[in-house]
């Protein structure tokens, strides 16, 4: 990629925790949350991370952030090494960097107002702000996310999920961030609601030419708004692509498991669909499988795939896949290619 | 006779802000062996509607209208006979499956006491059904398993605990309110297939309470559109799939990104919020969000027949014009 804002090598985070107790001993063991992640976000990229709870997606968001500290890596932002960075230097570079949260309410200080709440990102950052400028930006940046000013004063109990989320988003830009990770920002907000929300991001993205990391479990909702998708499992890339690439042609025999969980609301394709359950639960985090970490659930394993741990092979311009079974595979869409509906122009 | 007549169902709960109308008027009838999804929004009635049917409403909510079970009226049972009903006739499953289960017992001796509470089973057969029960749902090791305590297993599992739990009694009806819904998509994959087995294999009725149109269209016969309490529409799966008559259905298809057609690069929203079941809207209560309102709309509109055997609450006389299409003419 030529020029990325943000380039993570080979990131790991791990957590000790502890294990079983042998006589009256606790083991300690270790999780490998993110094991050697690398990627890299173009300016006013969207890439979206998607895989099951426990994949390590929200760790990998937290570490970009310098929110835990990795065991090894390096996170590059705008050319410089955010890990390492001491506490001041760190701040400054908050200020470029913000998050959105899963619970649109619970991330929101019960006792603040809502002036309180988007105004204190610019108290913080910008304390040579006067209060009038504090309150003209706040006023600004609600209405451009869709709350009306004249609500300023209220708490955030007095609004609805979707008006939370808005406010949590208002609160995210104010600073004028460059990079903003949304970890599953609409994952606690119903259809219609959730449907709102995805276009005011889309909008603000393109209107304040944002960087978005955009961390899902719901995989339409990743192909409706990434540009690109990073596909994560047991803490490693299992692939990365740009989103056609991706959903036209699944190369990972876990991201086809992953579409084809999918269901389609369409009851006649419904039923037709010859689906074939992922087996199996999702190992142990503190005892991956060897080799290749899907290998346990994957149709396609062979011995091969016990012994090596596959590398993250580039298979087409812009594709990587960590898979050595790629001539088994099957290729192509997981699903039918739909008849062209009248939605689309 | 079907399996449950609900006539007129209401669900109000007394607070401090005032009285919230969670449920107002709901009838609807479910054939045995029928699976029959009620999709809405959050605060559309529901799981209170699923609650009051099982008698497990909050204590400041109050039931009114009638739910007959095989004729028998279920509303103002006395505690011990919907305890009779409760778990071997009707069953229910829960969203949230590790909390809903017993962390202070063994997987085994949950299932165990169904049995032998309800069908004065000794220990021994009991255990014996539990285990082939726990096979049935596909749980690995079920002699391990049945000793083991909820925060030892998956939430997946859990889930598949709660199914087999719930069928335990072979019930002529299960109530399942968002089975899977805390669930990741693969899990989720394997309980709907597991679900959609078992009622073909059972005759256990099935009513599933989901937001998830996707599930719906899998696994319902029928499909009931819940909004601020009220039935929008009623109708077989298919048609309401392929033609939504109630504006609020078609937003709520239409609002949901989707992998098996060509992205479009907006999503149709719907726009505003549910309104607050302390002070319903009069008229229609959709009308605020909905881009067809017109003057009548002001009254309340009735859930009228049209069409074979399908309902609607809205006055417009044709339905809804797509509104992508609307957009291309």
């Amino acid at each position: 990629m030529r020029n990325p804002v943000l380039k993570v090598e080979d990131l790991s985070v791990h957590f000790e925790v502890d294990g079983e107790s042998r006589w009256f001993r606790r083991e300690r063991e270790v999780v490998r949350a993110v094991d050697g992640v690398s990627f890299e976000l173009g300016a006013a990229e969207t890439l979206g991370i998607v895989g099951e709870s426990g994949c390590g997606k929200s760790t990998l968001a937290r570490a970009i952030l310098g929110l835990v500290k990795p065991d090894a890596g390096r996170v590059v932002w705008l050319g410089d090494n955010l890990i390492g960075l001491d506490e001041d230097a760190m701040r400054k570079k908050r200020r470029e960097l913000q998050l959105i949260f899963q619970d649109p309410l619970g991330s929101l200080d019960p006792r603040m107002t809502v002036g309180q709440i988007v105004g204190e990102p610019l108290r913080n950052f910008f304390p040579s702000m006067s209060g009038i400028q504090v309150r003209e930006r706040v006023a600004g940046m609600l209405k451009m996310v869709g709350i009306a000013p004249e609500l300023i004063n209220r708490y955030p109990h007095e609004f609805s999920g979707g008006q939370c989320q808005r406010i949590g988003i208002a609160r995210a830009l104010v600073v004028n961030p460059r990079l903003v990770v949304c970890d599953e920002p609409v994952s606690a907000l119903d259809v219609s609601i959730q449907a709102q929300i995805v276009n005011l991001l889309k909008e603000l993205q393109k209107k304040l030419q944002l960087s978005l990391i955009f961390i899902a479990h719901d995989l339409s909702v990743v192909q409706h708004v990434s540009d690109r998708v990073l596909v994560m499992y047991l803490g490693k890339v299992m692939e990365i692509a740009s989103r056609d690439q991706l959903y036209a042609d699944p190369r990972h025999p876990y991201t086809r498991a992953l579409i084809e969980a999918v269901p389609i609301p369409d009851p006649v394709a419904e039923r037709a669909r010859q689906r074939r359950a992922l087996g199996g639960e999702l190992p142990s985090p503190t005892n991956p499988p060897s080799g290749c970490v899907f290998r346990t659930r994957c149709p396609y394993a062979t011995d091969d795939c016990a012994r090596t741990t596959p590398p993250l092979d580039e298979i087409d311009e812009g594709r990587r896949v960590a898979c050595i079974r790629q001539d088994v595979v099957p290729t192509g869409r997981v699903l039918p290619k739909p008849p062209r509906s009248g939605a689309v122009e | 006779m079907a399996l449950l007549e609900v006539r007129d169902l209401t669900v109000t709960f007394d607070t401090p802000d005032g009285v919230v109308h969670a449920v107002n008027g709901l009838s609807f009838d479910l054939e045995p062996g029928q699976t029959l999804g009620i999709v809405g929004e959050s605060g559309s009635g529901k799981t209170q509607t699923a609650l009051a049917m099982m008698g497990l409403l909050a204590e400041n909510g109050r039931a009114s209208g009638s739910v007959r079970f095989r004729g028998q009226e279920l509303l103002g049972l006395s505690t011990s006979e919907q305890t009779r009903i409760r778990g071997s006739k009707i069953s229910m499953i829960f969203q949230d499956p590790v909390s809903a289960l017993n962390p202070y017992m063994s997987i085994g001796e949950q299932l165990i006491e169904v049995l032998t509470h309800h069908r004065n089973l000794k220990r021994g057969p009991a255990r014996a059904r539990a285990i082939e029960m726990l096979r049935q749902v596909r749980i690995s090791d079920p002699e391990r398993r049945m000793r083991q305590y909820p925060h030892q297993l998956s939430g997946g599992m859990c889930q598949r605990i709660m199914i087999a739990m719930g069928l335990l009694c072979q019930p002529d009806l299960l109530i399942a309110d968002e089975p899977t819904t805390a669930l990741d998509v693969t899990v989720q994959s394997q309980i709907n297939l597991l679900m959609g087995e078992l009622s073909e294999k059972s005759s256990t009725a099935i009513v599933l309470i989901t937001h998830d149109l996707g599930v719906v269209a899998g696994l319902c016969d029928k499909v009931l559109v819940m909004y601020a309490g009220e039935v929008m529409e009623m109708a077989d799966v298919e048609p309401l799939f392929a033609d939504p008559a109630h504006p609020y259905s078609q937003g709520l298809l239409e609002s949901v990104p989707r992998l098996d057609r060509e992205d479009s690069g907006i999503l149709r929203a719907i726009p505003g919020n549910p309104p607050d079941l302390v002070s319903l809207p009069t008229g229609c209560p959709f009308r605020a969000r909905c881009d067809y309102a017109f003057d009548a709309c002001t009254e309340h509109p009735k859930l009228e027949p049209f069409d074979d055997d399908r309902w609607k609450r809205c006055f417009l006389e044709s339905r809804p014009m797509p509104k992508s299409s609307e957009e291309n003419a």
